[in-house]
Formats: structure tokens, C-alpha cells, sequence
């Protein structure tokens, strides 16, 4: 790759030209990596069943995330904005697929709820740069959102695998999303690992209120639960009451008296709860 | 581009349109292929399309489909048919037409190009 950030080097329209098209596609670590990351984002989809579904592929490329739904036995609709990419898809031959070539900042051309979901894999961060002076990232991603939220149905989801570049991205993207109406939030797998960590935003399109799921974490086989030291030694724990409760007060009059000191008897009225002006 | 696909599709990302559905298909190069027919997925599908775009477009192609889409139990014949117009008609080249502003988006290799 010419940088670790692509989306630095040039737009991905010209980034991904003929070359670097079949340069992707042939790839075994890219079509490993990428098919996974589909697997998991057709998961977090949470299709009601197993029966086929119209699933949008927003960023489809050369229809690697494509073959998964097609597997998994959806018919997909893929757009993506760089025609070299898309021309790789075709020659690859897909059956339930079918492609366009678009620009996502300009809206997702479709009618009301034509979609019973939509995956996005290692996409939308390019939607965060101005490629060109008339470009606004802001009205960009509004734009697609807006567009993508009313062609969805209700109670369907957008998944998107994306690698932000850093906080203030993902506070941009995710603050278009729900000024577009929709609700969710991001899920990250594996947190604590550079190499294995996938963000994924899960966006619900209407209905009823659903819960973000959990993101994937490493089993906790190698690592030792935090503990606090306290805990194991119950040390420095004087008094349990809490302060200024009757206890406490009970506690503290029989510690001065083990010290020798004058201390009055304890009667009725002990810590009794006396008035403010006290 | 399938039947399908354009079943779908709006051009109301161009300016000054208020549906921009059905886009009006003109077809220079048209290929049949063979789809396998998935019964499920049809039957799931007849509720999303539009029936009249799909008619329409279907009879462009030589698919006669009937004029009102019949209520309760769809014949596996009819969903054959049905299947037949919207997945195995490929478009190769040609151009779609917006219905509202005249404005023509191409198709080269099978792709759409909705680029505005």
C-alpha cells in the first residue's frame, strides 16, 4: 500500500484505478480479512431469520463483502464510486448482485424502503475528506445518511466496518447519522488489540428501541482480573459505618473511652437527628 | 443491470426532483442469463416492488406480466415469471432517462453510472 492511510494519497476514485483494483482483489490477506469483517457485520445485522433479504452494499468495490451475501444466500445491490473496482466486480461474475457507480455524498439514489439492510466494509472514513474545494464533509455525510435512512425499512440496520482516523471523525460520522434520524452506536471487537480491533457503527432505521450489541473480546484466559488490594487484605478499615451515622458516632465514643477519655453515657438520645439551626 | 436493481432506483439526488421513479430504460445491448429461482426470496420481493414500474419495464423486454398483481396465493408460474423479469434480464448497455428532468445517466459494462 502507498501509505498506511489511503485516503491520504488520493480520492478513492483515483486511489483505486485498474491496477490497484486487481492488486486488491487478488490479494489473499485482503480477501481473508475482508471476508471476515462482512461474516461479522451480516451478524450484527441481526436479520429476524435465515430467508433471503435485499441487502444495500454501500462501498462494494470489487464484491468481496458481495460473495459473503451471496453465500449466506441474499440478493445484494453494491455501489461504489470507483469504476475500475466495479469493473473487477463484474468480471468476478456475481448471480444475486448487481452494481452501480456512485458517489455515497451524493445520497443513495433508491425510493422508500427498498432495503432490508446495508453493510458497509472499510468505507465510510473516505467520506470524511473534501477531495474537492466543493466538497463539505459535513454536508456529505449528512447527505448520505438522510438519503440511506429513508430507503432502508423500519427496523432494519446499517453496519458499518470503518477505520477511523480518530475521535473527531467518528464524532462526525456518528453526529450525521442520528441528525438523519437514526439511533445506535458504535461496537467495537477486541479493544485491547492493535492488530485485531474492528469498529463497527451499528445504526437502527426506526421502530422500536433496540440495544447496541457487544462488541467481541478476547477470552480472559491470559489475563488477571484487576482487584483491589483492600479488598484482599481488608486493611486501614477503622470504622465500617459510614461517617456521622449513629454507628459511626457509637463506635467513636467507645474508642475514646478504650483511650481513657470522659466520655457520656449512651442513652436514648444518642445521635439522635437534631434539628438545623444546631 | 437487472430489473430489479432499476425497480429500485430514483434519480432524486439530482436537483428539482420530486420522485424521479420509474427512471426510463433505453437499451442498446440486453444479455439472458440464468439465475437459480430462489421461491422465498420471490415471494418476499412482491411486496417491495412496484408493480406498475415493474410491468411496464417487463413488457419493454417481451415479459408480459399481469396488469394488477392478483391478492392471496401467487402460482409458482406467475413467481417464475416474475423472477424472470427482474433477474435475468441484464442490461449491458444503454442509458437510464430521469422522468422529471430528461437528464441521462449511462450505462457501459452493466454498471449504472449515477454519478451527478
Amino acid at each position: 500500500m502507498a501509505s498506511r492511510r489511503p485516503e491520504h494519497s488520493a480520492p478513492p476514485e483515483i486511489f483505486y484505478n485498474d491496477s490497484e483494483a486487481i492488486k486488491y482483489t487478488t490479494n489473499s490477506r485482503m480477501i481473508a480479512i475482508q471476508a471476515q469483517m462482512s461474516g461479522r457485520a451480516i451478524e450484527l445485522l441481526a436479520l429476524p431469520d435465515d430467508s433471503p433479504r435485499l441487502i444495500l452494499d454501500l462501498g462494494c468495490g470489487s464484491g468481496l463483502s458481495g460473495q459473503v451475501l451471496e453465500e449466506m444466500g441474499h440478493t445484494w445491490v453494491g455501489l461504489d464510486i470507483s469504476r475500475a473496482m466495479l469493473n473487477v466486480c463484474r468480471s468476478r461474475g456475481s448471480e444475486s448482485g448487481d452494481i452501480l457507480l456512485s458517489d455515497l455524498g451524493e445520497g443513495v439514489p433508491f425510493r422508500a424502503g427498498a432495503f432490508d439492510g446495508a453493510i458497509s466494509i472499510s468505507c465510510i472514513q473516505w467520506l470524511c475528506n473534501a477531495d474537492k474545494s466543493t466538497h463539505s464533509p459535513v454536508q456529505r455525510l449528512y447527505r448520505f445518511f438522510s438519503s440511506l435512512y429513508s430507503c432502508l425499512c423500519r427496523n432494519s440496520r446499517a453496519v458499518f466496518q470503518f477505520y477511523p482516523e480518530n475521535g473527531s471523525q467518528i464524532e462526525l460520522i456518528t453526529a450525521q447519522a442520528m441528525r438523519a434520524g437514526f439511533t445506535g452506536g458504535l461496537v467495537v471487537d477486541f479493544p485491547n488489540s492493535t492488530k485485531a480491533k474492528k469498529m463497527f457503527l451499528v445504526l437502527f432505521a426506526g421502530g422500536t428501541a433496540q440495544q447496541l450489541p457487544k462488541g467481541l473480546t478476547e477470552s480472559n484466559d491470559n489475563t488477571v482480573p484487576y482487584s483491589s488490594k483492600r479488598e484482599i487484605t481488608g486493611r486501614g478499615q477503622p470504622s465500617r459505618a459510614p461517617k456521622k451515622s449513629r454507628q459511626w458516632i457509637l463506635d467513636k465514643k467507645e474508642r475514646r473511652r478504650r483511650q481513657g477519655k470522659h466520655v457520656r453515657a449512651d442513652t436514648k438520645y444518642t445521635a439522635r437527628k437534631r434539628s438545623a439551626r444546631f | 443491470m437487472k430489473l430489479l436493481m432499476h425497480n429500485m432506483l430514483s434519480s432524486m439526488g439530482l436537483q428539482n426532483v420530486t420522485v424521479g421513479f420509474p427512471l426510463k430504460i433505453v437499451a442498446n445491448e440486453v444479455k439472458d442469463i440464468s439465475v437459480e429461482f430462489d421461491k422465498k426470496f420471490m415471494k418476499r420481493i412482491i411486496s417491495k416492488v412496484d408493480w406498475n414500474a415493474l410491468r411496464d419495464t417487463a413488457a419493454q423486454f417481451g415479459v408480459k406480466l399481469p396488469t394488477e398483481l392478483p391478492n392471496g396465493n401467487i402460482s409458482d408460474e406467475l413467481l417464475k415469471q416474475i423472477h424472470g423479469a427482474l433477474m435475468e434480464i441484464e442490461i449491458i448497455e444503454g442509458k437510464l432517462v430521469c422522468p422529471e428532468t430528461g437528464h441521462e445517466f449511462p450505462i457501459n459494462n452493466g454498471i449504472p453510472n449515477m454519478l451527478i
